[in-house]
């Protein structure tokens, strides 16, 4: 385990290194009444490229408010949010986001749905249409591109929703306890293809749950959020070797690992 | 339902789908059955009613007059030429309201000084009846057409403006953020995400406007004329032909829910996705 104090420390020499470097980031929200709400306590945290790592912690604790922020969809109040060396200023076509729900628009097609960002992004619709179809199949959605999303089950729609971030090709992957609203089964499947997508793909990913087996299943770090103001409080390794299979969460290494984790997330809800 | 099915297997099965689409062909003849006996009904007892209390047609005329006069009028007389008199004045102020209140409902929703400046006015005149305003339009604007034009622009024109910036304002946050974490700009996130997001509203508010479009085409023509379906009304009025009045009243009762009807059915056209069961189930 490594804590979140002795990140920066290392930060100097391995700058290069790091896709995403937050340096002293904090969000403080205007009220009507005057007073600023805090939402973020200054956060540091590097991720380097090609790392899965998961952000765990109690609700409305700042984690989709750090997500926004390195989705471009806010700016943080101080501090610095580097991508690949460069200040983040706003969304990146650098960047891919899977959301909570799948945010599919109901009046396009599958295919032209994970096209979207491609059409926005004014990039050739041709030269990334087999790519999506490729992506699709992979989700097993093969034959399912003239479909319209309302066609589709919740599940099949959030494997939609992870096509369309990738179709891009972006090296940044965030998502936002994206099977949160699945069901066990289908989320453990997600989970396994998520896992697979990732090795294929080679994403840098962020990925915020509330699930600590989840975020121990799919990471190679784990990040331990705590309660509004939000600040990162532990930041464990998972040594568990790839790939990883549903039979893994009976290790003993796994257990330890959700066991702490849990601990640390319970005793911080019990104090305050 | 669809989508429980869409989950099992790809090929949706068709056999409960057929079971289903009988049931509801089904519902839908016993719906007609209520509907025409309704009218059987209420027609049948207003003919007994008129002839064996021996009323005056000058009061109330029995259907059947009504329904020969229709006949008339439409064959022999001027219900043709009038109707499409009414029906231009209608369908052009509806188009140029619609324009209207689609690109001012946008500016007002998008840009906020417009919105600052002109909004309050748009609340405020809402209330206001404006089909008050059709003898002083008639005033400005003529005896002819464009006076017309211009009333049923004025009544049918709040409808579509209200609507489409509600519409625009409520788009769903998770959609806004999702196209604009693509990287969209504002014409770009309006253009593919807001307007069509709008448009169950905006239709919602051109199903009000045509409707209210023909109201203003026939009141401005009942405020001074030399033509249309109002003008024939107020001339079967002064010579007391009560039974030809009702039967312009059937026929703009008709060219209403025509005109409704079309627009529903443009709207299921355009906005498929709303409700996908009904879409199917018309086709």
């Amino acid at each position: 385990m490594r804590t979140a104090a002795s990140e920066p420390a290392q930060a100097g020499q391995r700058h290069d290194e790091q896709l995403i470097s937050i340096r002293g980031a904090t969000l403080a929200y205007p009220t009507a009444s005057g007073d600023p709400v805090q939402a973020l306590n200054p956060i540091d945290l590097d991720i380097r490229a090609e790392a899965f790592v998961s952000l765990v912690g109690p609700s409305g604790c700042g984690k989709s408010t750090l997500l926004k922020i390195l989705a471009g969809l806010l700016h943080q109040s101080e501090g610095e949010v580097t991508l690949d060396g460069r200040p983040l200023t706003g969304p990146s076509p650098n960047v891919g986001v899977v959301f909570q729900q799948p945010v599919l628009l109901p009046w396009l097609t599958i295919l032209n749905n994970v096209l979207l960002p491609i059409r926005v992004q004014k990039r050739n619709v041709d030269e990334y249409r087999q790519r999506a179809m490729d992506l699709l199949a992979m989700v097993g959605l093969e034959g399912f591109e003239s479909r319209y999303p309302s066609e589709l089950s919740g599940g099949m729609q959030q494997r939609v929703g992870i096509v369309r971030a990738l179709v891009p090709d972006p090296q940044i992957l965030l998502m936002d306890e994206p099977f949160g609203a699945l069901d066990a089964l289908t989320r453990e499947q997600l989970n396994d293809d998520l896992q697979t997508i990732w090795a294929e793909q080679r994403k840098t990913v962020f990925f915020i749950t509330h699930s600590i087996p989840e975020a121990v299943y799919l990471s190679d770090r784990v990040l331990v959020m705590s309660e509004r103001p939000g600040r990162v409080i532990a930041d464990f390794e998972v040594d568990i070797p790839r790939p990883r299979s549903l039979e893994d969460v009976s290790l003993p290494e796994f257990v330890e690992l959700t066991g702490r984790i849990r601990r640390l997330l319970n005793a911080k809800g019990g104090i305050d | 339902m669809t989508a429980d099915l869409a989950s099992a297997s790809p090929r949706t099965s068709p056999a409960p789908r057929r079971t289903a689409r009988r049931t509801a062909r089904r519902a839908r003849r016993a719906d007609w059955i209520a509907v025409v006996s309704t009218f059987v009904v209420v027609v049948g007892g207003w003919e007994a009613v008129v002839r064996i209390a021996d009323i005056s047609s000058i009061v109330l005329p029995p259907p059947s007059l009504i329904v020969g006069k229709l006949y008339d009028g439409l064959v022999h007389g001027t219900f043709v030429k009038n109707l499409g008199y009414t029906m231009a004045e209608t369908v052009l102020g509806f188009a140029i309201a619609a324009f209207l209140g689609i690109v001012l409902g946008a500016l007002v929703a998008e840009i906020r000084w417009i919105r600052r400046a002109v909004y309050p006015y748009i609340v405020a005149f809402q209330t206001v009846p404006k089909i008050a305003l059709a003898p002083l339009l008639v005033i400005w604007f003529g005896f002819g057409m464009t006076s017309k034009v211009i009333v049923a622009v004025t009544v049918a024109f709040f409808p579509v403006i209200v609507n489409t910036i509600e519409g625009l304002q409520n788009t769903d946050h998770q959609r806004i953020d999702m196209i604009r974490a693509m990287g969209a700009g504002r014409f770009e996130a309006f253009r593919r995400v807001k307007l069509p997001s709008a448009l169950p509203y905006i239709f919602a508010g051109l199903d009000a406007a045509i409707v209210l479009s023909l109201l203003g085409a026939v009141v401005g023509e009942f405020m001074g004329s030399r033509a249309g379906l109002g003008n024939q009304i107020l001339i079967f009025n002064s010579v007391l032909d009560i039974a030809g009045s009702f039967a312009v009243l059937i026929l703009l009762s008709i060219i209403g829910f025509l005109l409704h009807l079309l627009l529903v059915m443009v709207q299921k056209k355009v906005v498929f996705w709303t409700n996908v069961h009904a879409v199917s189930s018309g086709a």
